[in-house]
């Protein structure tokens, strides 16, 4: 897995001395359910990430992938089955819920980032309000994660006046202020200009160099590939192949995974 | 040959052009003219039309506004100015000059005017914190002390009653705070439960025992005295800052995944907006005195002040709804996957926007509350409306009209022209896009 990223347009080598995947289990899944209405959406989940991993989730439209790890951090609500996020099981209890919450950070297709607040605001306000956290070393430690996503000059300005790329990487830098043990990508590139995509991804494989444990609904499997450890594959609301990525690129066992592939990867 | 050539295209200028005038149809004001009046037959006419109204207006009133005199104490005096100077009639503005006071303060005790003028002027520090964002932070704690201020100045009384009613508020706000870690909902409602408990249960005799303890306390004037903008200040100003937090909660009720929460507030913004604000003031001098427990006589204004901002507060709940309707999903998932409790994420990052988006129809329903304010006149009391027939009725005035109307029309225009200003200003500074 040392391979350049060359395809998505990253030349360098990547670092994978802090990519270790240790024993100790970041999210439980077991048997989990979850219906929209009378809709089942996601079927008999089971599903175990370890502190470290790097988790490309990949299946066609509609499958259930956003609706699984935003039921992770309680965006959505299960209805049978159990979700434990580093020793917490979510149920209705709030308190639990919060806890979850700051330990696991989330970037969405469309950044979300707050458009009345500046880039530093919007980066310091959770920091402040939710790990009450002095102003002045909230705004250090904003500044320190800019400076990683490499946008500190913008940290005055509104999200309305930064390109797409920089809005994503700011979505990234606010979700890394609460220090999060657990990071969630809901495609974070498919809004995205080619050009930004590479930034947004440059920012997403340094984390991963890092030794963050990260879940990516993404179709960029070109990022799978350089950084993953794992790609699972999900269709109709159920996991349906998951392999390391080389074996799971080069040799999928399914047929629909085969049928995705295909179409994905244009032959 | 490539002489020629190069003769033909090689070209250096030897003398620069000046700036030169535009032509006169592309010049000040004729081209305004042109873009503005004139541009095509349609907008001719239409130009043409109007200077002939304003024209007929300005021939009407000028020569009768010309005529104006000043120095009058009656009607019949300025009717024998005219007649000296051989004139028609014209404007008697000796009737604002005779009856000032009492367009501004009713029948409030003369001795005591300085009451109403000093609560008028320290609303100017109250309100700068919360208009202006410039203004020091701290003047806040003004700002929350200036409404049981004004009251205690503008009644004045015992200064108990005021205290006893804001310790209710801070009461509130100490279960808020202090059952936070149990959860939201019940410090919520506890918030609320808490100084109503303590309005209706123990505010009367606390109030009282202070009283009796240390009579602290300035001369009471009651209900009745109040009059002219006085009035219409203290219910439009209270009406106002009022039904905005009132209607921020109901608009947030409604949206609320709580049935009983979000029936209610249906219930009440449905029925306080489907009845004439005249028959809620009704209901409010004739009625709520059944509702309310038998001995305690509320105060009129009091009363219209509830009731006026009931009203504004329903009108303001559906406003600030379509605020919150333009904001995208993700803002409040945002908040949420941040960590940010439901009124946290209200307060920093759903209200800023969803008001931000609201602010023209917030000031229209301001502006609206404020005119209405005039409709007290209609239960007896003596607003400016009020006055001018009360003033008419004097046998040195009566048969005055216009200049009464006019000079109230003036002086509500102000008011409602400067909301207006302000809410153009506020749009233009919470502007993030493209600055
Ligand atoms: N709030 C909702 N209410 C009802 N149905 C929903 C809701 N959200 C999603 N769905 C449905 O659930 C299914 C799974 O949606 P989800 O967004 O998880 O798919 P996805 O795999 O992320 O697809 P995409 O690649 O298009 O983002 C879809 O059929 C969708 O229509
Ligand atoms: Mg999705």
């Amino acid at each position: 897995m040392t391979d350049t990223a060359a395809e998505i347009g990253i030349d360098r080598k990547i670092d994978t001395r802090h990519m270790k995947v240790s024993d100790e289990v970041a999210i439980q899944i077991t048997r989990m359910n979850k219906w929209f209405g009378s809709f089942h959406v996601l079927r008999d989940i089971d599903m175990t990430v370890h502190q470290g991993e790097r988790i490309v989730v990949c299946g066609p439209s509609g499958s259930g992938k956003s609706t699984l790890i935003r039921c992770i951090n309680r965006l959505e609500e299960h209805q049978s089955g159990q979700i434990i996020v580093d020793g917490t099981e979510l149920t209705s209890d709030l308190k639990n819920i919060d806890k979850v919450r700051s330990e696991v950070g989330m970037v969405f297709q469309h950044f979300n980032l707050f458009p009345h607040l500046t880039i530093l605001e919007n980066c310091t306000l959770a920091p402040i309000w939710v790990r009450k956290i002095p102003k002045q070393e909230a705004e250090e430690i904003a500044m320190h994660f800019l400076e990683k996503v490499k946008i500190p000059e913008q940290a005055l300005k509104f999200p309305g006046q930064l390109s797409g790329g920089q809005q994503q990487r700011v979505a990234i830098a606010r979700s890394l202020c609460m220090k999060p043990r657990i990071m969630l990508f809901d495609e974070p590139t498919s809004a995205l200009d080619p050009e930004m995509i590479k930034e947004v991804l440059d920012t997403m494989i340094q984390l991963a160099e890092e030794g963050m444990t990260m879940i990516c609904v993404t179709h960029e499997m070109g990022f799978a590939q350089a950084v993953a450890n794992r790609v699972i594959f999900m269709d109709q609301g159920q996991i349906v192949e998951q392999n390391e990525p080389r074996e799971f690129f080069h040799n999928p066992k399914s047929e629909r995974t085969q049928l995705f592939l295909s179409q994905i990867l244009g032959h | 040959m490539s002489d020629l050539h190069a003769h033909t295209v090689a070209y250096v200028r030897e003398s620069m052009i000046p700036e030169q005038v535009a032509p006169v149809t592309e010049r000040g004001a004729v081209k305004w003219m042109r873009e503005n009046l004139f541009n095509g037959w349609l907008s001719t006419i239409l130009t043409v039309l109007s200077l002939l109204v304003v024209f007929w207006i300005v021939a009407d009133l000028g020569p009768w506004l010309m005529r104006s005199v000043w120095d009058a104490g009656s009607l019949s005096e300025c009717r024998r100015i005219w007649a000296e100077a051989g004139q028609p009639a014209g404007a008697c503005w000796g009737v604002i000059n005779d009856r000032l006071h009492q367009l501004l303060f009713g029948f409030y005790p003369p001795h005591l005017y300085w009451r109403p003028v000093l609560a008028l002027v320290l609303m100017i520090p109250a309100l700068g914190p919360i208009l202006y964002p410039w203004v020091p932070r701290k003047l806040i704690w003004f700002s929350a002390v200036y409404p049981f201020l004004a009251y205690f100045l503008l009644w004045g009384g015992s200064i108990w009653l005021p205290v006893t009613a804001a310790m209710g508020f801070v009461a509130g706000g100490a279960a808020l705070v202090l059952l936070r870690p149990l959860g939201t909902l019940p410090a919520t409602i506890a918030a609320f439960v808490v100084p109503v408990i303590w309005w209706i249960v123990a505010a009367g005799p606390f109030a009282a025992v202070m009283t009796q303890i240390l009579p602290i306390g300035i001369e009471f004037v009651r209900s009745d005295r109040f009059g002219g903008f006085l009035i219409s200040l203290v219910i439009g100003v209270s009406g106002i800052s009022l039904s905005l937090p009132l209607g921020i909660l109901l608009a947030l009720g409604r949206q609320s995944d709580m049935v009983l929460i979000k029936s209610v507030c249906v219930i009440f913004i449905e029925f306080i907006r489907g009845v004439p604000l005249i028959t809620l003031l009704f209901t409010a001098s004739l009625l709520l005195n059944y509702f309310l427990p038998p001995g305690t006589s509320f105060d009129l204004i009091l009363r219209v002040i509830i009731m006026v901002t009931l009203f504004a507060a329903a009108y303001m709940a559906e406003v600030i709804r379509g605020g919150l309707a333009a904001l995208p999903r993700g803002q409040y998932e945002a908040a949420d996957a941040l960590g940010l409790d439901y009124w946290k994420a209200q307060r920093l990052i759903i209200m800023p926007q969803a008001l931000k988006i609201a602010i023209p129809g917030i000031v229209n329903t301001f502006i609206g509350l404020f005119k209405d304010t005039t409709l007290v006149v209609f239960i007896g009391l003596l607003d400016p409306i009020g006055l001018s027939n009360a003033i008419r009725a004097s046998s040195d005035w009566q048969g005055i009209y216009w200049e009464l109307f006019i000079f109230i029309g003036a002086v509500f225009f102000v008011f409602c022209f400067g909301m207006s200003r302000y809410s153009m200003y506020l749009e233009r500074r919470l502007r993030t896009d493209h600055r």
